[in-house]
């Protein structure tokens, strides 16, 4: 098995340690590959146009990160302590913006309020620009932070309100007292994961920036627009710091969570309360609607003739022949994409997490497979495809025939969304008896036949949720395949901000939803197996 | 007389040395868990580790399945040097504490999973796993999955599955402690019969000594990564070696004082008599140990030694007996009175009474 954990370490090292690596050294050459410090980086500085974007993207993250999680924290309170009715479609509609690519909320909003909108006037001017970014990012970000807290929130016990409501305690400061800093932990994680999220992102600026630059878009730009990859490995470092920070603070402040509910703890059953609860459905009413009109407005628009002169109805938009030369090939190419992410990703997430899991001793080696599974998270898409395009297109790398081909769009997900994966897994296996390996030598029992017989079985429900995930996330990244596609593996995400970037909005809706709809639609018959064929297979759980 | 003597018979067949553990040391970074260690167990015994948690008790065990391997030392198993073969080239079956059963298996597959890779065919696994279901006393309970069972059942099924590949060695790494009183104790019952019919060489890891005292063939004391001391449970109560096994199996006194003479000890400005010590030179300080039940009271003859005059300063009640703390001025003794002892003297608290410490069951220890 340490052989394994060796494998997984080389692994890990190519796909995520060595990308980033190169990244560094190609900021400190200049464009003919001589090394020259720091100059890139004081030009960097001195250039107040691209700093300026540093500042932007620190500014929108902030007042997003404002705005997300206390509405998340209402939404996340309301799903767990009220009595709400429908609970589960309250639930499920937070969760639709999860299936959309970032560039669908910044359509919706250029049909909603742009300059031909609808409600153009109800904003007070133009919504290109900061606003319609902080918008657009609400709805992307809203669901993450609604995730985070209502784990946070759901984690109670009723024993320690029963005791404050016992020593006669107020409404208000039980909720300061108890519910508060129970939570407190999740707030944070939210913040964190919202403020990385908003400065990553590069499809809701692209579309509805304007003239507003963020750090994402200037790597864009840097890289695509001037093909100047010093400047963009430069403005790449500059973008990773504050997302590592971020991970940084929400790393130090998990470790300081331990076991807030206790194996004794009694969970807590909100008791229906009229007012409350009447107060808490409307508010889930109005952001659901929110969603809805955003989700709504992209759907419309798709269908629609000629925005805002001819309202008829049309499916044209969603032949795609015309407005983008791989036409219906980049849905099925992001498919395929997904597909193989899905695969590749859960074996090799869940064999990894499970070599370093249930390998004896071996410390050190142990930790740098950890170290590996975890620098993804910090490190933006973008980044990351920056470091691929470094590392595996040098003239040396033996890995170089991977270039523009989709095995390297399907690593580069892999890689990009390693941690939620590995920690998934991890989860699952810690919850497994740790003698099950002891046995099965103490039988002569083979260790891979009870990898496959006993830890696997025992490990589906976790397995499947890694699988969608890699899936729902592949079908939607836009950042880090921007750079790493050719024209014969073109993706959705990709194709939709070209014809967007080319002015068909209404086309760029049309493949907006068909992502909507097939990562949904895979999410749904996930639902559905679960409930009814795993059931089965899960019957020895039952008591 | 019958168990004894069989445990004396199992006490002589150590010299055929079944298990050899030599020289065994075990250290994890800065801490050894285990310090050159030996020990010896013979075929068909049944050898408990008895010791405080954390003493290495759970490490010689994991050392000589290999899985947890020795950092130095060496173990030989029925002649055969196995110290740096892995768990799957010994010849061991193993209950944890846990069972550690495959809960998505059922019972039959869980007995039968170390059978099904060694190329047998079907009807041949089912008829023994049948058969060791029986043999465990759950004939009928194959169809059904672990989380269907109670944990005594589960434990039988565990060691059912241990058995099932006819080991020449059987691990149990505290297989009661996960089980409520009542239960454990018909299980220790149970085991030890079945250890018997089968006549397998058996090692379990125990904190407790009741269940060492009344299932071990030989118990192991451990401390702090040694060995304390082997031997019989009766040798063991009746003459631990150190002062740490008197104080860890069963209840003991504790008087501290000084060796006046190789015969004599005083404690404050009482003396008491002991049998001769060698080892001691006089004026050593040294700890005095005698257990609760062998305070003296009924029948003492008036020249009875070290007799003493104690007042009875608490009386607890345990049940089948009371617990008296008593109070001799200088020193106070815990002793064991029975009811009927208690009713016969008339003993309450405040009253005074006459006591001896029978010079025989007196342990000396350095201190």
């Amino acid at each position: 098995m340490r052989v394994g954990v060796v494998a997984i370490v080389v692994m890990l090292l190519a796909i995520v340690g060595l990308p980033l690596w190169a990244l560094l050294v190609k900021g400190f050459e200049d464009v003919d590959g001589r090394f020259v410090g720091l100059a890139n980086y004081a030009a960097y500085f001195a250039t107040p146009a691209l700093f300026n974007s540093a500042l932007n993207s620190f500014e929108v993250a902030v007042v997003t990160m404002v705005v997300v999680v206390p509405l998340a924290f209402l939404y996340a309170y309301a799903l767990t302590r009220t009595v709400l009715p429908l609970r589960w479609l309250f639930q499920g509609i937070s969760l639709v913006p999860i299936f959309a690519p970032s560039l669908l909320p910044g359509i919706a909003l250029i049909y909603l309020f742009g300059t031909q909108g609808f409600f153009k006037g109800l904003v007070g001017g133009e919504i290109y620009g900061m606003k319609g970014i902080v918008i657009a990012q609400i709805f992307y970000c809203f669901p993450h932070a609604v995730l985070i807290l209502t784990t946070a929130l759901r984690t109670a016990d009723a024993r320690l309100y029963e005791a404050a409501d016992a020593l006669g305690a107020s409404k208000l400061r039980v909720f300061l007292t108890v519910t508060l800093p129970g939570a407190k932990y999740g707030v944070v994680s939210a913040a964190m994961v919202v403020f990385t999220m908003v400065i990553t992102d590069f499809g809701v600026a692209k579309v509805i920036g304007g003239n507003f630059n963020v750090l994402a878009t200037d790597v864009y730009k840097q890289v695509i627009g001037q093909q100047n990859f010093s400047m963009g490995a430069v403005v790449g470092m500059v973008l990773l710091a504050p997302a590592a920070l971020a991970f940084a603070v929400d790393r130090l402040v998990q470790r300081k969570q331990v076991a807030l509910l206790t194996a004794r703890a009694v969970p807590l059953v909100p008791k229906p309360k009229f007012a409350r609860d009447a107060l808490f459905t409307l508010f889930c009413i109005t952001v659901s609607i929110g969603i809805l009109t955003i989700l709504g407005m992209a759907a419309w628009g798709s269908l629609i003739k000629y925005w805002p002169y001819n309202l008829s109805l049309t499916l044209a938009n969603y032949d795609f022949e015309k407005f983008d030369s791989s036409g219906w090939d980049s849905f099925y190419n992001s498919v395929y994409m997904a597909a193989g992410a899905a695969v590749f990703g859960t074996v090799l997430t869940f064999v990894g997490a499970w070599l370093t899991e249930r390998t004896k001793g071996f410390g050190a080696m142990r930790g740098l497979v950890q170290l590996l599974a975890f620098l993804p998270m910090a490190v933006p898409g973008l980044v990351l495809g920056l470091g691929y395009i470094f590392f595996f297109n040098a003239s040396g790398n033996p890995f170089n025939f991977l270039y523009a081909t989709m095995a390297i769009l399907v690593i580069n997900t892999v890689a990009h969304f390693y941690t939620v994966g590995h920690l998934t897994a991890t989860t699952a296996l810690k919850q497994i008896d740790p003698e099950f390996e002891a046995v099965s030598a103490s039988l002569k029992v083979p260790v891979w036949r009870t990898f496959l017989r006993v830890t696997v079985p025992i490990c589906l429900p976790a397995i499947l949720d890694i699988a969608i995930y890699l899936f729902v996330n592949a079908m939607t990244t836009v950042s880090s395949v921007i750079f790493l596609y050719s024209p014969d593996t073109k993706l959705a995400s990709v194709a939709a901000l070209n014809i967007e970037e080319a002015g068909t909005t209404a086309a760029a809706a049309a493949l907006c939803m068909v992502i909507v709809a097939t990562s949904a639609t895979v999410k749904a018959l996930h639902l559905v197996a679960d409930r009814f064929l795993f059931a089965r297979l899960q019957r020895w759980r039952l008591r | 007389m019958d168990q004894a003597l069989r445990r004396k018979v199992g006490a002589e067949k150590v010299t055929t040395g079944y298990l050899e553990v030599r020289n065994l040391t075990k250290r994890f970074g800065d801490f050894t868990a285990l310090r050159d260690v030996s020990l010896d167990v013979g075929e068909g015994e049944f050898v408990c580790f008895l010791g405080p948690s954390g003493c290495g008790k759970t490490t010689l065990l994991r050392a000589i399945a290999g899985l947890e391997p020795q950092s130095s030392g060496t173990i030989r198993q029925k002649g055969t040097d196995v110290s740096s073969l892995p768990p799957s080239r010994r010849d061991f079956g193993i209950v944890f504490q846990s069972y550690a059963l495959f809960p998505n298996l059922t019972v039959g597959d869980n007995v039968g999973y170390g059978l099904a890779s060694r190329r047998k065919r079907r009807a041949e696994i089912a008829a023994r796993v049948t058969e060791l279901l029986a043999l465990v006393g759950l004939p009928t309970e194959g169809a059904k999955y672990p989380a269907q069972l109670s944990g005594g059942q589960q434990q039988r099924v565990a060691l059912a599955r241990a058995l099932a590949t006819s080991p020449g060695l059987l691990l149990l790494d505290e297989p009661l402690s996960a089980l409520d009183a009542r239960v454990r104790l018909r299980l220790r019952h149970e085991i030890k019969a079945l250890q018997r019919r089968l006549g397998v060489t058996t090692i379990m890891v125990t904190h407790d000594q009741e269940e060492a005292l009344t299932m071990a063939d030989r118990i192991v004391v451990m401390n702090h990564g040694a060995i304390e001391q082997v031997g019989t449970p009766q040798e063991i109560y009746r003459a631990p070696a150190t002062a740490f096994v008197a104080d860890f199996v069963g209840s003991m006194n504790f008087l501290d004082g000084t060796l006046e003479a190789p015969d004599r000890v005083r404690l404050g400005k009482i003396a008491v008599a002991c049998s001769a010590q060698d080892g001691l030179a006089p004026g050593a300080r040294v700890r005095v140990s005698i257990r609760p039940e062998d305070v003296r009271v009924r029948d003492l003859p008036a020249d009875a030694p070290n007799r003493l005059g104690v007042t009875v300063a608490d009386l607890d009640f345990v049940g089948a007996f009371c617990r008296a703390s008593l109070d001799a001025g200088d020193v106070t003794l815990m002793a064991d009175f029975s009811s009927n002892l208690i009713r016969d003297l008339g003993v309450v608290v405040g009253g005074r009474l006459d006591v001896a410490l029978p010079p025989d069951r007196l342990r000396i220890f350095a201190a």
